[in-house]
């Protein structure tokens, strides 16, 4: 009792001071913080000391078709103030109708354009942190298999394992022809631990995490070409015959091949979804928590630092929600990503009825005996 | 809306960092875990069956050599009866066999008595005619008058020799 009041009396202290701080600064632009927090940047931007930002700096590398490649840190570009520029570059406010946010160049002709800019940003950071982090976390497991495939496994082995069959089992056997399998569940696999680490990561609000990563929809992008590969490049010949020949009556798909027109932009559709999903969510999800944030210091700045308190208490058990919410989505959303690419692939690989194997026993044969009839079907449908 | 709009420099460092953890995990880490884990389970399920398999050979051997139990009890007891058997026929034959022995020593016995008892007849016989003979003379010395008298006397005391009384 005297504990839990001990801590209420701390938590209001808190905050009443991020309120008074709210009060502070009279005019909030919640569009650039919104959208500063959420979007790829230049640097890690962790606090503020006497009005200086402290930031991590990541570098800068540019192209301009003027001067060439630059390749400096971000920290030139970000101290810049308004009307400056750093060989000719600056980063354009979050204001900017053309690019917000993103580094430009200013050209001798005086015109404001965007260079190749393949910076090491905030989001090319979180993925390299992530593709680290997988690789750390799956090569030592990886190691001890191989060195001893027979020994009685170690609790993080286990752990492995059972991350590695939870996907295996779960989403990549039910939906691929069995043979296939070790052919796809690489990539699948890969796919999957990446969104899930991406997300998670992306949930957490400090240094070197909480970069906004697959809520971007270059990454996203990304993926769903990888996807697309997988599915209609290494897809079969008998997919290629339903897309461009399929068993339709004639005047469909001759003389105006309507019904393969139809079939090819729903190969690209497929992997559109995917792409927008993915994205939309995990975007969502930080905007809802950079919004109630966003409310306190609206409110505080509207009504005073008294009302931004009562705010604050809300908002901030809204964001212990929504965060938790959000650790839902970000396993919701790499099962849902990797379950569809499964199911695409599984399509452009199934054979014709006649010599079809499809893996209608589903779960890979882990403990010997046979699992649920049907479940192929059961989520196909979904 | 820049929201919307992919980065090529993003979407560079996206294909190198993500490809480079696929080509790294589909070489060496997926296929080791899956192929550990379905070697485990492939051993697993053999060791499972191998284990069935010697149950149902030591079930096997359980009923053998109950059978054998069986069996050496019943071959038991038939040696146990037989042996009986022969005990009480060996019996029977030395009861048998005594008894003939006895009876041919019996007969032979009573063969020897009645030889013996023959024998002492003639002997007796012969002395009695010695003795007879003896007094006869004897008599004879005292009265050797009348020859006729005396040879008749002695035809009837050859006759009356004949009698059963001196027979006994």
């Amino acid at each position: 009792m005297k504990h839990s009041l001990r801590h209420i009396i701390l938590m209001l202290l808190v905050i009443l001071s991020v309120s008074l701080r709210a009060e502070e600064k009279e005019s909030l632009d919640v569009k650039s913080f919104i959208f500063g927090h959420t979007s790829d940047g230049y640097c890690f931007h962790l606090t503020e000391v006497k009005g200086e930002p402290v930031c991590v700096w990541l570098p800068v590398i540019v192209h301009s078709k003027e001067s060439g490649w630059h390749v400096f840190s971000s920290k030139h570009v970000c101290e810049l103030k308004e009307g400056e520029d750093y060989q000719g570059f600056y980063i354009a406010p979050m204001t900017d109708p053309k690019y917000p946010g993103k580094l430009v160049e200013l050209t001798s002709s005086g015109e404001v354009k965007r260079p190749f800019d393949l910076s090491f940003t905030r989001n090319a950071f979180g993925i390299f942190l992530v593709c680290g982090f997988m690789l750390a976390f799956f090569l030592p497991a990886a190691k001890k298999y191989k060195k001893d495939p027979m020994a009685t496994p170690t609790k993080y082995q286990g752990l492995v394992e059972w991350l590695t069959y939870m996907v295996l089992d779960g989403i990549i056997s039910p939906s691929i022809p069995k043979s296939k399998v070790p052919k796809f569940a690489p990539y699948l696999l890969t796919v999957f631990f990446f969104i899930f680490f991406c997300n998670l990561f992306g949930l957490i609000p400090f240094f070197p995490f909480g970069a906004n990563v697959t809520g971007n929809l270059s990454i996203t992008l990304v993926l769903a070409l990888c996807t697309y590969v997988a599915v209609n490049v290494l897809g079969n010949r008998h997919y290629w015959k339903d897309i461009l020949w399929p068993d339709v009556p004639m005047f469909l798909k001759f003389p105006i091949p309507l019904m393969p027109i139809i079939e090819l932009i729903s190969t690209l559709t497929k992997p559109f979804a995917l792409m927008i999903r993915l994205f939309a969510n995990i975007l969502a999800g930080h905007i809802i928590i950079m919004v109630l944030m966003a409310l306190i210091f609206i409110i505080g700045g509207m009504y005073g630092a008294g009302l931004g308190a009562a705010t604050s208490v809300i908002s901030i058990f809204m964001m212990v929600f929504m965060t938790a919410l959000e650790c839902l989505v970000a396993y919701i959303q790499a099962y849902v990503f990797t379950m569809l690419s499964s199911i695409f692939i599984g399509m452009a690989q199934e054979e014709t009825e006649e010599n079809g194997e499809r893996n209608p026993e589903g779960l890979t044969d882990r403990t010997g005996g046979k699992t649920e009839n049907g479940k192929f079907i059961k989520q196909t449908n979904n | 809306m820049e929201l919307f709009l992919p980065e090529s420099g993003l979407m560079i460092w996206m294909l190198i960092g993500f490809l480079i953890v696929l080509f790294i995990l589909a070489k060496v880490g997926w296929p080791m875990i899956m192929g550990a884990v379905t070697k485990r389970n492939q051993h697993i399920s053999d060791s499972l069956l191998a284990a069935q398999e010697a149950n149902d050979a030591l079930e096997g051997i359980e009923i053998a050599k109950r059978k054998a139990i069986a069996e050496s009890h019943a071959e038991q007891i038939r040696i146990m009866n037989e042996s009986q058997e022969l005990r009480k026929q060996l019996l029977d034959e030395a009861r048998n066999e005594a008894r003939v022995q006895t009876e041919q020593m019996l007969a032979e016995a009573r063969q020897r008595i009645a030889k013996e008892q023959a024998e002492a007849m003639a002997q007796i016989k012969a002395e009695v005619i010695t003795l007879s003979v003896d007094i006869a003379e004897k008599l004879l010395q005292r009265e050797l008058a009348d020859k006729d008298a005396q040879s008749r006397y002695i035809e009837e005391l050859l006759k009356n020799n004949e009698h059963p009384n001196i027979e006994a």
